[in-house]
């Protein structure tokens, strides 16, 4: 069985024709890991015994003459910031290096209900913080496109193993565009859901107002078939929605005629690669030819935008991250004679460097006589922000422009200059903020041979209209490229 | 208008100085080597000039937006009040540094002086 490019329904064709058996895939999945991996770097942890001892008994199952499952024998990959029962979850940080998760996160009890195989675990910037992936406490991950260029972030890890076909799918998380910033670089496919549509329980919490568990695939109807495993109400998570999920792969039906199309001029202004800009006007039109009508729209409240996210997400973040203080779990700092110089010793020690600024960043825009100027005001512009969508869904169905202003840029290009590499969200950190889904899709490479990422963004729990646009494009102009590994 | 509260932080917004780092490492519960209290001192800066951007924006009468969900039909952060099952002690303390009979142990809370 080829596992190159491998999707969920090509191996569940597989399965059923009794050409390749769920162990045999698994089997091929982990000889590639451990033939690619050591170069990329995309896992923390491989799950392989327990893998190959869950494959045999779905195999066993199948020759009972179990029905397959929604996911049944999908390897899948997990970002390191999820909680995985008895596999460790370290959030790629020296803080939780040992740390074993006493259960799972919803999204992944979810998943391996429906058959999944959990593969490993992926790496990412220390808890989730970053756009490279460089801020992991365990090494960088290389593009797989290019070893000298880095895969986005913060779910590097997870699109690195799709776009390499380390697994079939993986999940990542989102809080500012860390699944589809990845999807861009990697050449892959990524989905932010809607607030409240996946559970939260056992994400390891960065920006509680803000986070959100998402797919990376391959096809667009891999992330339709996840999605509508993983989604839904969940106790566990009391933002979660009791919204009801539908049948998004029925959703995928290839038509988009008369779908409105919002072109956002705030999204095509300055700091947009000029290659990037051309590639995804030229799939624009592409959505044109296909019967989708374009209109104007405007977000004029953009450019406020990652000032806005990195108040908001820092305060949450400084707030969230005061649990690790060597008491309960994780690291400690040895040496100690005080309870508080233990906590510092122990969080200096524990955290690197964007992590620490983060929680700077948070504590001083939350502390008293800041509070009013930064955070508070903050929530107002978010406000603003959430209106400029709602104004611009009037007049259109989805709103459509780059993952990013640029191709994968270079490993160390911008580790020197935080501000620079907060940037590099300009035009996925607007859906967080509003709680929207949006999707991020190949749809070119540059002349250097690097994928260009198209983003779409819905309405609030409109997943299905997002998938179908995003896969009607992909079935008339299919992204066949793979990386040259 | 915002009106901005006297606080430990000088009442002015930039350039953020050592000594407000500092403070903010305290309040935090991290302890910076003087290099990172140098580094952050000026990307804090650099990054505050940056957010100040807001204030160009009129939000007189603006709701802040509080949380972020947006489902008319979810009942958030309510519940019936009732007891689940929890860890049980032995799992709650297997990833604790250092766990005695049942508890965290953590050294002395009480500081002299």
């Amino acid at each position: 069985m080829e596992i190159i490019g491998l999707t969920i329904d090509r191996l569940h064709e597989a399965l059923r024709a009794g050409a390749t058996s769920v162990t045999e895939v698994c089997q091929r999945t982990l000889e590639r890991i451990e033939a690619l991996d050591p170069q990329l770097g995309a896992f923390l942890t491989v799950n392989r015994d327990e893998a190959l001892r869950r494959a045999e008994e779905l195999d066993r199952d199948l020759a009972r003459g179990e029905p397959l499952r929604p996911l049944t024998g999908v390897p899948v990959a997990i970002k390191d910031n999820i909680c995985t029962k008895g596999l460790r979850t370290t959030c790629a940080s020296k803080i939780l290096h040992n740390f074993i998760p006493p259960y799972n996160a919803t999204a992944v009890e979810r998943l391996l209900e429906a058959g999944a195989i959990l593969i490993g675990k992926t790496n990412c910037d220390e808890f989730a913080m970053g756009s490279s992936n460089e801020n992991s406490a365990f090494g960088i991950v290389r593009n797989p496109w290019d070893a000298e260029r880095v895969p986005g972030g913060s779910s590097g890890g997870s699109g690195a193993a799709v776009a390499a076909d380390l697994c079939v799918v993986a999940l990542g998380s989102d809080t500012g565009g860390s699944v589809r910033l990845p999807a861009a670089f990697c050449g892959v496919v990524g989905l932010k859901p809607t607030y409240g549509r996946v559970s939260r329980y056992g994400l390891v919490a960065y920006g509680s107002s803000l986070d959100q568990i998402g797919p990376i695939t391959k096809t667009v109807a891999d992330a339709a078939r996840v999605l509508r495993v993983i989604a839904g109400r969940d106790p566990r998570d009391s933002t979660s929605s009791n919204h009801p999920v539908p049948d998004y792969l029925a959703a995928l039906d290839g038509e988009i005629k008369g779908v409105r199309l919002g072109v956002p001029r705030e999204y095509f202004g300055p700091g947009l690669d000029e290659e990037v800009r051309a590639v995804v006007w030229q799939a624009i039109h592409r959505f044109a030819d296909l019967g989708a009508e374009i209109v104007d729209v405007r977000l004029p409240h953009t450019e406020y935008a990652i000032a806005c996210y990195y108040i908001i997400a820092t305060a949450e973040a400084s707030s969230n991250l005061a649990r690790y203080d060597g008491v309960r779990y994780g690291y400690r700092a040895q040496g100690a004679t005080t309870l508080r110089e233990m906590y510092r010793r122990t969080r200096n020690e524990g955290f690197g460097a964007e992590v620490k600024r983060r929680i700077m960043l948070g504590t001083y825009v939350l502390s008293a006589g800041y509070y009013d100027a930064y955070y508070l005001k903050a929530l107002k512009v978010r406000t603003l922000i959430e209106r400029d969508f709602r104004e611009a869904f009037a007049r259109c169905d989805l709103i459509v422009g780059p993952t990013s202003p640029t191709v994968a840029f270079r490993l160390g290009e911008k580790t020197e200059d935080p501000l620079a590499m907060y940037l590099s969200d300009i035009y996925t950190i607007m859906a967080n903020l509003a709680g929207i889904p949006a999707i991020s899709i190949p749809v070119g490479l540059s002349r250097e041979g690097l994928p260009i990422g198209l983003q779409l963004h819905a309405r609030h729990f409109e997943e299905a209209t997002l998938l179908r646009a995003a896969h009607a494009y992909e079935r008339a102009f299919p992204f066949s490229h793979k990386p040259p590994l | 208008m915002i009106e901005r509260r006297k606080s430990w932080l000088e009442d002015r917004r930039m350039p953020i100085t050592k000594r407000e780092v500092e403070k903010i490492a305290e309040l935090a519960h991290l302890e910076l080597t003087e290099e990172e209290k140098e580094q952050f001192t000026v990307q804090l800066a650099a990054i505050i000039a940056y957010v100040e951007k807001l204030n160009e924006l009129d939000t007189t009468d603006v709701p802040p937006m509080a949380h972020a969900g947006r489902d008319e039909r979810a009942d958030y952060a309510q519940r019936d009040d009732v007891v689940g099952e929890g860890l049980g002690s032995e799992l709650a303390l297997a990833n604790a540094p250092d766990p005695a009979r049942g508890y965290f142990r953590v050294p002395k809370v009480i500081e002299e002086g």
